[in-house]
């Protein structure tokens, strides 16, 4: 017999997963040890939550062609295919999202499909379905196991009026309650938390760690992994870049192991005038009320002629700042455009105010996919500047010939790969929906074009083009352009500057060039 | 203020039609007593019905307007049993036995379909209700005689399909006045009193003894089961009561078996099928996610629907004493999901007390609004236009009450 505290309870070997022809994990290997912290960071698309998905067996890995190589659990060769089986093996897992029940106790979802029974006389004719469920055992047990965890939170609370944080308590008690669990994977549990709820959650896992389960910590916050971690793991465009103890390595060496790369997205060139230093737009305590992305009140200045970036993580509100000025998302604060104040809240207005966004969301906001290529183009400018009509006698009629005629132009410029005019944009690829969403803007003949994740879901080749009509639109026609990214290389290639947000808040305005470290660092809250 | 706010509030629905039943009794201009004596007829007719509409909503499939499959499975048991000439509780025994085993059939389809459906299930189990007519008529005006050949005098003078009304006289009252030893079960109101007030007191004393458990609420329990006793048996004896006495009567053998349904339905709600059913009514994924078969859950509980609404449909008949054949079922899902509405159910959550309430009003508003539009108007066409439209209007108010109303409340949290 082997000693046992030299097993890794988990073994992830040579592990590569594919989703068609795209490797999104290839070649990962991890070791972790009983009793161990061990952190796993990255960017967003780094390959993280296709590992969690591989380890916790959930469906989708097996429905998209499984993976390749191999995954031990305590020294036995396994093949985990669904969250039942992992959980068998003693592998716990906390979402992102909360899985809770929102209607039942907090004890009652600790206890969630393992209720203590007892027998009655009519589950003992009919089965076992109708054993009684012993509340008052649901209470004490859950009480117990929530004690263990050291959170002062009673397990009569319904999980509803519970802050987020407590949610956080009682998913990690539901997980520590099975008897077996050996190995807890947390997903970014810190990410929705307060300061001090994020602290207790960390004093959780450092307990967890000291009564011998393993736990695997998914997060970005660089901060956490060195409070509590042993180990950390850093991916990077789904390869293992290093796994290294968190005593030899210091927070501005993992930022930079978690960004530093260059992408080769051809030839942009830089600016080569200076530019004028005139503020076209200004922000000032301007807040967004956008679920997911909210915006605590910043204060930006964008200068004439510039191309801003906006950079972060996800879920820190970079989203919704374009979406604010755009007043599509409920928003305070003030505004003003070429020193006149803008109407908040009012897209119209926005768009008065010669404004034009390509939204983050293509599908439902960018484009009709039914119409063609043609009337998505004309369409805003059809709607907002009352053009491509004709009168006819007392009716007023669609010149189709003219609006034909831009959209031909427009398929020259941008090299748009279709069949004409009149395709349906439905059946178009990624790539070149989104230049349609961009001469649509453009019609608009905007001084202030926002354009957010435009390279989201489409190919590299398609992003090179979509990153260098943006630059010649900007170069050309002086458009200013507001750019929001998830993609730090494509913003440091485009940008002039790059404006971090974290928790609602622009944590600094860097230019392009500056150093991955200080980059990284910024987009996990820490200020220069 | 603030709780007296909140009370009205999540309250509403059931206040509004109070008040619009007490309004209706006075302008309707009719005894107190004849209204009560056909409040209990319809009370007992429909409660079992009402009672089916609980567990699917708590499992989260919305009002089962497919309860009128049930009704069907009822009328089918009660045919058979009139084929066969049988009567009395027997008869009605038999019909049960029968349209539970085509109900257990049908809800099972039914669950089935409302599986692919999720999200829809209110429209769908509507539909499928429509649908399911359909059949059931074929089967009654063309099967029966015509293919299965049958002699006997429910069959229309051609010989094929059945009649329109059917007579269900040897079996009325077969269970609201089951004879016991001679004795007549179907009781005068005073006595119906005394009778209940002396077994809810037993009842909650055994409760006691078993848990161990003497509470205040069990002094008070019993000081109102003693009191209403001891008035009951002093009114029996006032001649001005008498008019009540003899109009109102209380079937105790249906009553009793409405409070074991009662009771076995909480009973079954603490099961681990019960809290199973719970947590899918809450969230679906969640508990699939911890894993709860949900689609096998959620067919249960359609099936258990339907098996009480059959029983609750010849329970509806054996106190009536005709059955119409072609339309007696068509309207059972929509007057039972009314009646859980106004008493304060939501579409996602119902109790008994509020299918207790709801039945009480609805059939209330329901007598009364003809007589007090008779009153007003001069005019009984007004009276059955009024009642069906009522109906209509009580789903779609409750309806929008109770997005009103969860609306409020959510503006208090945030």
């Amino acid at each position: 017999m082997e000693n046992s505290a030299a097993v890794p309870v988990l073994s992830i070997q040579n592990v590569g997963k594919a989703y068609g022809e795209n490797w999104v994990l290839s070649d990962i290997s991890i070791d972790i040890m009983p009793g161990e912290i061990h952190a796993i960071c990255g960017e967003n698309g780094a390959g993280k939550s296709t590992l969690m998905n591989i380890l916790f067996g959930m469906p989708v890995i097996a429905q998209t062609g499984g993976y390749i190589g191999k995954i031990l659990v305590e020294g036995q060769a396994c093949s985990i295919t669904s969250p039942e089986q992992a959980i068998a093996k003693g592998i716990g897992m906390v979402h992102q999202e909360f899985m809770l029940i929102p209607g039942f106790t907090s004890g009652e979802n600790i206890k969630l499909n393992r209720e203590p029974l007892s027998a009655n006389p009519v589950s003992r004719v009919l089965g076992g379905a109708l054993k009684t469920v012993d509340f008052l055992k649901i209470s004490q047990q859950s009480q117990a196991t929530l004690d263990k965890l050291g959170v002062s939170l009673d397990e009569s609370r319904m999980v509803d009026s519970l802050p987020v944080g407590y949610m956080q308590f009682v998913e990690i008690a539901r997980e520590i309650d099975k008897e077996n669990i050996k190995l807890l994977i947390l997903d970014e549990p810190t990410a929705v938390l307060t300061e001090s709820e994020a602290e207790i959650v960390l004093q959780i896992v450092k307990r967890l760690s000291s009564i011998g389960i393993a736990v695997l910590l998914i997060t970005h916050r660089i901060n956490d992994i060195m409070e509590v971690a042993d180990t950390v793991t850093i991916l990077r465009d789904g390869k293992n870049v290093k796994s290294i103890p968190v005593s030899q390595t210091t927070p501005g060496e993992i930022a930079q192991m978690m960004v530093g790369r260059e992408l080769d997205l051809g030839s942009i060139q830089k600016r080569q005038e200076p530019l004028s230093g005139e503020v076209v737009l200004s922000l000032r305590d301007f807040s967004v009320d956008m679920s997911g992305e909210r915006v605590k009140g910043i204060d930006l200045d964008v200068y004439r002629g510039e191309i801003l970036g906006i950079g972060g993580l996800a879920g820190q509100g970079k989203i919704g700042i374009a979406n604010g000025i755009m007043g599509i998302y409920p928003t305070r604060g003030t505004a003003t455009v070429s020193g006149v104040p803008l109407k908040l809240n009012s897209p119209k207005d926005s768009i008065n105010a010669k404004l034009a966004f390509v939204s983050e969301d293509r599908r439902r906001m960018g484009f009709a996919p039914d119409l063609t290529i043609a009337e998505n183009i004309a369409a805003p400018t059809m709607i907002n500047h009352n053009r491509f009509f004709r009168k006819v006698l007392f009716f007023e009629q669609l010149n189709q010939k003219a609006i034909d005629e831009v959209a031909e132009d427009y398929i020259q410029e941008f090299q748009i790969k279709c069949t004409g005019p009149n395709q349906r944009v439905g059946t178009l690829s990624g790539g070149n929906q989104q230049k349609v969403c961009v001469a649509s803007a453009l019609m608009l003949e905007p001084d202030i074009l926002l354009v957010s994740e435009p390279t989201r879901g489409i190919d590299v080749g398609a992003k090179n083009m979509v990153l260098n009509t943006i630059t010649k639109i900007n170069r050309e026609k002086g458009v200013t352009v507001i750019f929001t990214s998830s993609e730090l290389a494509e913003l440091r290639q485009v940008c002039d500057r790059i404006a971090i947000v974290s928790d609602g808040k622009i944590v600094d305005i860097l230019p392009a060039d500056a150093d991955s470290e200080t980059i990284g660092l910024a987009m996990s809250g820490d200020r220069r | 203020m603030k709780k007296t706010k909140r009370f009205l509030i999540s309250n509403a629905v059931p206040i509004l039609f109070g008040v619009l039943c007490i309004i209706g009794i006075y302008l309707s201009g009719t005894p107190i007593s004849t209204i009560l004596s056909d409040l209990v007829n319809r009370f007992d007719r429909n409660i079992l019905l009402v009672l089916s509409l609980i567990i699917p909503a708590t499992c989260g499939l919305g009002m089962n307007f497919g309860i009128v499959l049930g009704a069907m499975c009822g009328q089918v048991g009660l045919v058979i049993v009139t084929i066969l000439n049988m009567s009395g509780i027997s008869a009605l025994l038999l019909a049960a036995l029968i349209a539970m085993a085509a109900a257990i059939l049908c809800g099972f389809l039914a669950g089935k379909i409302l599986n692919r459906t999720k999200g829809q299930e209110m429209i769908t189990s509507m539909i499928v209700g429509y649908f399911s007519n359909g059949i059931y008529q074929f089967i009654f005006l063309f099967v029966i005689g015509g293919i299965i050949k049958v002699e006997h005098d429910i069959l229309l003078t051609g010989g094929i399909g059945i009649k329109n009304t059917i007579a269900l006289d040897n079996m009325q009252y077969g269970l609201d006045n089951l004879s016991v030893f001679g004795m007549n079960t179907r009781v005068d109101l005073f006595t119906g009193i005394i009778f209940f007030s002396i077994f809810f007191a037993v009842m909650f004393l055994i409760g006691a003894l078993i848990h161990r458990q003497f509470t205040k609420k069990l002094v008070v329990q019993l000081v109102v089961c003693g009191s209403l006793a001891a008035a009951s048996s002093v009114m029996t004896k006032m001649p001005r009561f008498l008019v009540a006495k003899t109009l109102i009567r209380i079937p105790i053998p249906t009553f009793l078996l409405i409070a074991l349904v009662c009771f076995l339905m909480q009973k079954f709600m603490k099961t681990k099928l019960g809290q199973d059913m719970r947590a899918v009514g809450h969230d679906r994924e969640v508990a699939g996610a911890s894993g709860i078969k949900v689609d096998q859950v959620r067919i249960i509980s359609v099936i258990i629907s339907t098996v009480l609404a059959a029983w609750g449909q010849i329970i509806f008949y054996q106190n009536l004493g005709t059955m119409d054949a072609y339309y007696g079922h068509e309207k059972v899902g929509t007057f039972c999901v009314a009646a859980i509405l106004i008493g304060g159910a939501s579409v996602k959550r119902a109790t008994i007390g509020q299918a207790i309430l709801g039945t009480i009003l609805f059939h209330l508003l329901y007598t009364v609004s003809p007589l007090a539009s008779q009153q007003l108007f001069s005019s009984s066409m007004v009276g059955g236009y009024f009642r069906m439209t009522l109906c209509y209007a009580v789903i779609a108010i409750a309806l929008v009450l109770h997005v009103w109303e969860s609306q409020s409340k959510d503006r208090e949290l945030h």
